[in-house]
């Protein structure tokens, strides 16, 4: 009989196993932390629980929630993992979600007379460019200026509503210019229901579409490998004659785009013309799908679904509970703050130093 | 009105305005020297005008929620340091956390304590301290010496935060720390106490600024009342290139920008609001990208330390 283990064992276990565990962990915790809010509130927090869930995969309706829910997440969350790979931290996601939502606005109502077959292809475009254009900014300035991309994109978040809100309402108002919001998107620009009597439109397959595309890009091509060099050893990457500094413009470019789609299918399958709150923060919730997702694609299907859940069937918690949907956000921050917090038991934590230097696991890339 | 008046006003309400992101960039400026980048201000200010605003309501006294406030602020800024030194965690990501943290527990917290009440402390404000004769100086004298005493607070931290951070021991460790963690460390200098003590003293006045916010400017709580100052905090910080001066100057300007933004339409302007907002974050990135001299961060702002 072999004698087991402990050290063979943990390197024998994929690394994907462990993120798997360390993820669930995370959203384990920080469910039970918001159930102890809850119940601090005073409500019974196995009903509101339920409410939640039934909220959001209870019915025909409740599923088609989740996945309009879902769609803005997949977008932010792959834009948060594709810069993370590469070494950057963008957190500007939801300004390149809000330049997205507007020029895709511009572009699904200003251009009349186009068949939807090309419009609607159009409109995303322009959707994708507004987003790839802000996300393009911060590339250039740390490439050319070496300005630092976290302070860059807090600061174009700002810039971005700020814009949004102008045009709303001045330039692009919907006449006569009572409310703060534009024209509706004309037919030929606006994504088509998918399941018929609910709100699940077709950016759901759409985003799916790019989540494809994001792995064969990141894992299948040469440029997504030496992207994933130049996130993991910089210098080995410029050493092998990488360009870097092209990668990175490259980067957020379709990070941008990606954040930028997110806001265009707002728009365009779910609330039919721009309001100044086009997100009510899908592009700060990219960074916890995408940490949840250990910035991989499956992972961020799960993670988006997860927060697409959780933001889904908030809405009807509140009905029935009385529990604000603000919740979401006090799980959100805990699920984010569990899965930093074991990333460090997963390189080594206290008392696991030696172990991790005789294992000498090569760790998945999983860089936070 | 006349043109003096506007001007005094306008000045008078550029110093209130500039009190709660001054007090936070200071707070914020203590981390960035430590090797801290807390992008959770504005989370951490949010909590604290609800703090404020809860203390003030049931203590009856502005100051005691004040001090509940930096009290809970303190121990948020314990927490990150928690995370991000002790656990070496992505000092970004923390603060994108606390920042949604703050959205909802401030949220969910008022609805808890007052449900959809709306609670006004202004029965509890704080006084305005007056000069006899300076306040009736033209201009100047309602702004610099007819204030509240928070405002006079806020504005001498400058130089204190200054002598601390250039003209004490404390501080040049502090500042060491900031740059060059190894060489501190093997001075013998304990860097993990270093960033705790930053990151708990500088979250406390963040905490002041966010009660400032509440208590002192609003006299009530509102859901994201924040409204981005706490982001201006940390543009007002680069902009002032990480001196106590510069970043008192940088938040000066930028409230003049929110004080004229609020005066436009009064006035029949026909410049957009908007517009007039963007101007601090569009003058940061500028300064960002080195077109106003040369902004040099603290060598080893963001980096976890390893001790040993």
């Amino acid at each position: 009989m072999q004698k087991f283990d402990r050290i063979k064992f943990r390197s024998n276990m994929s690394s994907a196993a462990r993120q798997i565990s360390v993820s669930l962990m995370a959203v384990v915790v920080a469910l039970i932390i918001s159930m102890l809010v809850i119940a601090a509130m005073g409500v019974d927090p196995m009903k509101a629980m339920s409410k939640m869930l039934s909220g959001a995969l209870g019915s025909k309706n409740a599923i088609a929630e989740t996945l309009v829910k879902m769609t803005p997440l997949l977008f932010t969350g792959m834009s948060y993992a594709l810069a993370n790979r590469c070494g950057l931290t963008n957190i500007g996601m939801e300004g390149q979600l809000y330049v997205g939502a507007l020029t895709a606005t511009i572009a699904g109502v200003y251009i009349p007379g186009l068949p939807m077959i090309v419009h609607l292809p159009l409109t995303m475009l322009a959707g994708f460019l507004g987003g790839a254009i802000w996300g393009g900014i911060v590339g250039v300035l740390k490439v050319r200026f070496g300005a630092n991309e976290i302070i860059t994109t807090v600061m174009l978040n700002t810039v971005a509503t700020n814009l949004v809100q102008y045009m709303v309402n001045g330039p692009i108002t919907e006449p006569p210019g009572d409310d703060a919001q534009s024209s509706p998107l004309l037919d030929s620009a606006s994504l088509p229901i998918i399941l018929k009597g609910t709100r699940a439109h077709l950016g759901i397959l759409i985003a799916l579409l790019f989540v494809v595309l994001f792995y064969l890009f990141l894992w299948k091509s040469k440029k997504g490998y030496e992207i994933r060099v130049s996130g993991q050893n910089p210098n080995a990457a410029i050493y092998s004659g990488i360009n870097t500094g092209r990668n990175i413009i490259l980067v957020m470019l379709i990070a941008g785009g990606l954040s930028g789609l997110a806001g265009a299918t707002e728009v365009m399958g779910v609330q039919g013309r721009l309001f100044p709150s086009v997100s009510p923060g899908y592009g700060f919730d990219g960074i916890a799908v995408s940490l949840i997702g250990a910035n991989t694609a499956p992972g961020i299907v799960a993670g988006a679904f997860l927060f697409g859940i959780l933001r889904a069937g908030g809405n009807s918690m509140q009905r029935a509970t009385g529990v604000p949907v603000a919740i979401i956000s006090v799980i959100q921050a805990v699920v984010i703050l569990m899965v930093v917090a074991t990333g460090f038991l997963r390189e080594g934590g206290f008392k696991r130093k030696k172990a991790a230097k005789r294992q000498n696991v090569q760790e998945g890339g999983v860089s936070q | 009105m006349n043109a003096i008046d506007i001007l005094g006003g306008l000045l008078t309400s550029d110093l209130r305005m500039a009190t709660p992101i001054l007090l936070s960039a200071l707070g914020l400026l203590i981390m960035n020297r430590s090797g801290l980048i807390n992008i959770g201000c504005e989370g951490i200010m949010l909590i604290s005008t609800f703090i404020a605003v809860a203390g003030t309501y049931y203590t009856h006294n502005v100051w005691l929620g004040m001090l509940c406030a930096m009290a809970v602020a303190g121990l948020l800024g314990a927490f990150f340091a928690f995370l991000t030194v002790s656990l070496r965690a992505n000092q970004i990501v923390v603060g994108v956390a606390l920042n949604t943290l703050g959205t909802g527990i401030s949220t969910v917290l008022n609805r808890m304590l007052f449900g959809m009440d709306f609670i006004s402390v202004k029965e509890y404000a704080f006084a305005k301290i007056s000069i006899p004769g300076l306040q009736d100086i033209p201009v100047i004298g309602q702004a610099l010496f007819a204030q509240m005493p928070v405002v006079y607070i806020a504005f001498l931290l400058v130089p204190v935060v200054s002598y601390f951070l250039f003209r004490t021991p404390i501080g040049l460790d502090l500042r060491s720390v900031g740059e060059n963690p190894r060489a501190a460390d093997t001075l013998g200098i304990d860097v993990y106490k270093m960033r705790y003590g930053a990151a708990i003293v500088g979250c406390m006045l963040m905490g002041m600024g966010g009660a400032f916010l509440s208590t002192g400017l609003l006299n009530s709580f509102q859901e994201s009342m924040t409204a981005n100052r706490g982001f201006i905090a940390l543009a007002a910080v680069i902009f002032g290139k990480y001196k106590p001066t510069g970043v008192m100057l940088a938040t000066m300007l930028f409230a003049l920008g929110l004080a004229v933004a609020n005066l436009l339409p009064s006035i029949g302007s026909t410049i957009p609001y908007n517009i007039v907002t963007m101007i601090p974050y569009l003058l940061t990135i500028v300064a960002l990208a080195g077109f106003v001299g040369k902004v040099t961060p603290p060598a080893a702002a963001g980096k976890p330390y390893k001790k040993g």
